[in-house]
């Protein structure tokens, strides 16, 4: 019998002990070793999870939780913290996603990046990143999230500029870095008012101190919205999203893992973890769902004039992510959780078929060269169907149940904010039918060079897409409301996490005839919306333009993503890069050079004067000697 | 009557004056390299003398180890010396310091 504090610790060990081992011998292990090692910890990490998950669900409801202390890290008088473990339904759950989503997509990229020269590299990244993932979702407080916070941002940063040589990328690998960095800005201070107002930074003592604030607390509020700005920025919120869609940049299986399944929803696991808080703070709550809103909608616009498949993905998922931070906005943390975890699926899924069509084609990725390639893939064909039936929430695919829950409750709470998150969600469903029929339907548009090479993925490719598609079959049914004969056990397995914020949030009920009149519409709604794709892009079999069509302004401002790359640069870049002009020309150039310069110069000239002290005559310096030292024995009597 | 040893302490500080006196002199007057040397080894065993005069005086042997520390330290410099000023002859075929004056600015 595995004692459960070695159990816990090997869960994060195994992937930190393959990045070593592949990191150290980079050059020297042979593919076939390194795809071996890096899969295999990955899969002996979520064999432990699966064993701590088992293991938590035969404990008594209330006392689901395993705290595991390894050392303590920093101790001082006034500061201290452990490194230590939690593992409780939250954490459980999302270690089950990582290790288990990022094996298959481990298995992914042997396929996927079989011919590359940096084979190794990639792998120890990979492994790497688990890691960190592990570790910011494990943390028993905020210091050591913050370490993997920060770890899973080095891995992306480090991922999407994986193919270095092209300076695009690594500028789209620094954007992304750099805009993270604004928001952990906001996290660390965030961090560091929680520890000035409860003076501990462990996640149980901060919590049980919490409640003797009121709801509404001013210092609260400021707190939760600092650490909603570090959100932000992890979960690619306006204003902080438009590093996600160049991150795109990194490989596909990349995409995927990092900027999809994992990463980018460490913002959700954030703000469920600290759910309590955020129960104290209407206006919080307040901010996240009108972000959540905005984005879910902004993006999902963006997303429907996008050409290039994995740009349509990344502004899907940065839509989705906004929907997953209206859950949390409206004070439904589990439902938040719950399309994290359903999303996870399939749009992992969706980048792995993605990336199995960018394969299949040589490198491709503008959906405009592409078509008619159902007969060509069809495994990859069928799985990216069920990934867009399941994304654009027809029952019973995974998505159905977690985005009808967010939409209940969004009702519920609001009407209006009900209809925004319901048109996102409708422009979902014919932004991805009609990537879905530009890829697969129509006439085969890839040029005959392409078309000579184009083969149906190895099975290790076709493999993990296939589980996927089965999890995004079947992955709703954890959360079957009890609207639909359901118990909703995952609502049953999280509410030990979200028991202290319950009382907190004025929770509205809808009758089982509202709910099923909103089900009714909303899946009605989405099919028309899928008929339209169908009707445009298949039977009408309308082409997206060719670049440098002259558009619409409506359109040319979509298209363009609304400008805000170049409103950020005209507002940001360019004052800063005007200021640093000046701090060039005058400070660097005028100031503290002519002071460099000066020390130096005053050196050469003063040593000028003295130098002919320096004579060569021996006799002379022991005269000058033995004078100084009679001069310092009379003063030092004086 | 202050006495060390049975002589009055005077005495050991007038010897120490004269010999550290000597050794001054010969540094600063006389120009071959070699008896600069034996006249700062002088010095040095001026230093000596007083100290373990004073180290019997007040009944403490600190002083008396100080002249250990003293002696080894000297014995290892006149190694280096000696051999440095060896080199110097050979390669110069004097002493004299008057000569020695090619380093400098």
């Amino acid at each position: 019998m595995v004692s459960i504090d070695l159990l816990v610790s090997l869960v994060p060990l195994f992937p930190l002990l393959g990045f070593l081992i592949v990191a150290l011998n980079v050059r020297k292990l042979s593919h076939g070793v390194v795809s071996l090692i890096a899969c295999g910890v990955i899969l002996l990490s979520f064999f432990a999870s699966v064993y701590l998950f088992i293991l938590l669900l035969n404990l008594p409801e209330e006392s689901r939780s395993i705290f595991v202390t390894l050392f303590d890290w920093i101790k001082t008088d006034t500061f201290s913290a452990s490194f230590s473990f939690l593992v409780d339904p939250l954490s459980s759950l999302m270690l089950l996603i990582i290790t288990g989503v990022g094996f298959l997509i481990h298995v992914y990229s042997i396929g996927y990046m079989h011919d590359d020269e940096a084979f190794n590299r990639f792998f120890s990244y990979l492994n790497l990143f688990v890691f960190f993932m592990l570790l910011l979702v494990m943390g028993s407080n905020y210091l050591l999230m913050f370490v993997g916070w920060e770890g899973v941002g080095l891995c992306s940063y480090l991922l999407i500029g994986f193919w270095f040589k092209n300076k695009d990328y690594t500028s789209a690998a620094n954007k992304a870095f750099i805009m993270n960095r604004i928001g952990d800005l906001g996290l660390i201070l965030g961090v560091i008012l929680i520890f000035v107002l409860f003076g501990t930074i462990q996640y149980t003592e901060v919590f049980a101190k919490a409640s003797s604030f009121s709801a509404g607390s001013e210092i609260i509020t400021l707190i939760t919205v600092l650490l909603f700005v570090g959100a932000m920025g992890k979960s690619a919120q306006i204003p902080l999203y438009t590093w996600l869609p160049d991150a795109m940049a990194g490989p596909t299986p990349v995409s995927a893992l990092i900027h999809a399944a994992t990463m980018v929803t460490a913002g959700i696991y954030m703000v469920a973890r600290n759910n309590i808080l955020y129960a104290l703070s209407p206006v919080a709550l307040e901010l996240i769902l009108i972000v959540g809103l905005t984005t879910a909608l902004f993006a999902a616009t963006i997303a429907v004039t996008q050409n290039d498949i994995k740009k349509v993905l990344a502004y899907s998922t940065v839509s989705q992510l906004g929907l997953m931070f209206v859950a949390l906005g409206v004070g439904a943390f589990t439902s938040g959780i719950f399309h994290m975890a359903t999303h996870a699926f399939f749009k992992a899924l969706l980048f792995l078929g993605a990336g199995s069509v960018i394969h299949a084609l040589s490198g491709e990725q503008d959906i405009r060269h592409m078509g008619g390639l159902r007969k060509y893939l069809p495994i990859t064909f069928v799985t990216f169907l069920i990934g867009t039936l399941a994304i654009s929430g027809i029952p019973p695919f995974a998505g159905f149940f977690s985005k009808d829950e967010i939409l209940a409750h969004a009702f519920a709470n609001n009407q209006i904010a009900w209809g925004i998150a319901l048109l996102a969600s409708l422009l979902t469903s014919f932004y991805m039918f009609r990537l879905f029929f530009l890829t697969f339907s129509g006439p085969v548009r890839a040029s005959e060079e392409v078309m000579d090479h184009i083969h149906e993925s190895p099975k290790s490719i076709t493999i993990p897409l296939m589980v996927l598609a089965v999890l995004s079959v079947v992955g709703g049914f954890m959360g079957v409301p009890e609207v639909l004969g359901g118990s909703n056990w995952l609502g049953e397995f999280l509410a030990p996490v979200f028991a202290q914020s319950k009382p907190l949030i004025e929770m509205h009920h809808l009758d089982h005839g509202t709910e099923y009149t909103l089900m009714a519409v909303v899946v009605v709604l989405t099919i028309v919306m899928i008929s339209a794709a169908y009707f445009i892009y298949v039977k009408q079999n309308k082409q997206p333009l060719k670049e440098g069509t002259a558009l619409g302004p409506a359109h040319n401002l979509v298209y363009h993503k609304y400008y805000i790359d170049e409103l950020y640069n005209a507002l940001f870049f360019k004052p800063l890069f005007w200021i640093s002009k000046q701090f060039e020309t005058i400070i660097e150039r005028m100031g503290i050079d002519k002071i460099v310069n000066l020390s130096g110069s005053a050196v050469v000239e003063g040593s000028k004067a003295t130098r002919w002290l320096q004579t060569g005559n021996i006799g002379f310096y022991i005269f000058a000697m033995v004078v100084s030292i009679v001069v310092i024995l009379i003063a030092a009597m004086m | 009557m202050k006495t060390a040893q049975g002589i009055p302490l005077d005495y050991y500080i007038w010897l120490s004056a004269a010999l550290f006196t000597i050794g001054i002199l010969g540094v600063l007057y006389r120009k071959n390299a070699i008896v600069i040397f034996m006249c700062i080894e002088l010095m040095l065993n001026a230093v000596n003398v007083l100290l373990v005069a004073f180290s019997n005086y007040y009944n403490d042997a600190s002083g008396q180890v100080f002249v250990f520390f003293i002696m080894a330290v000297a014995a290892a410099e006149v190694a280096v010396g000696l051999a440095i000023l060896i080199m110097t002859y050979r390669n110069t075929k004097t002493t004299d310091i008057e000569v020695l004056n090619k380093l400098k600015w």
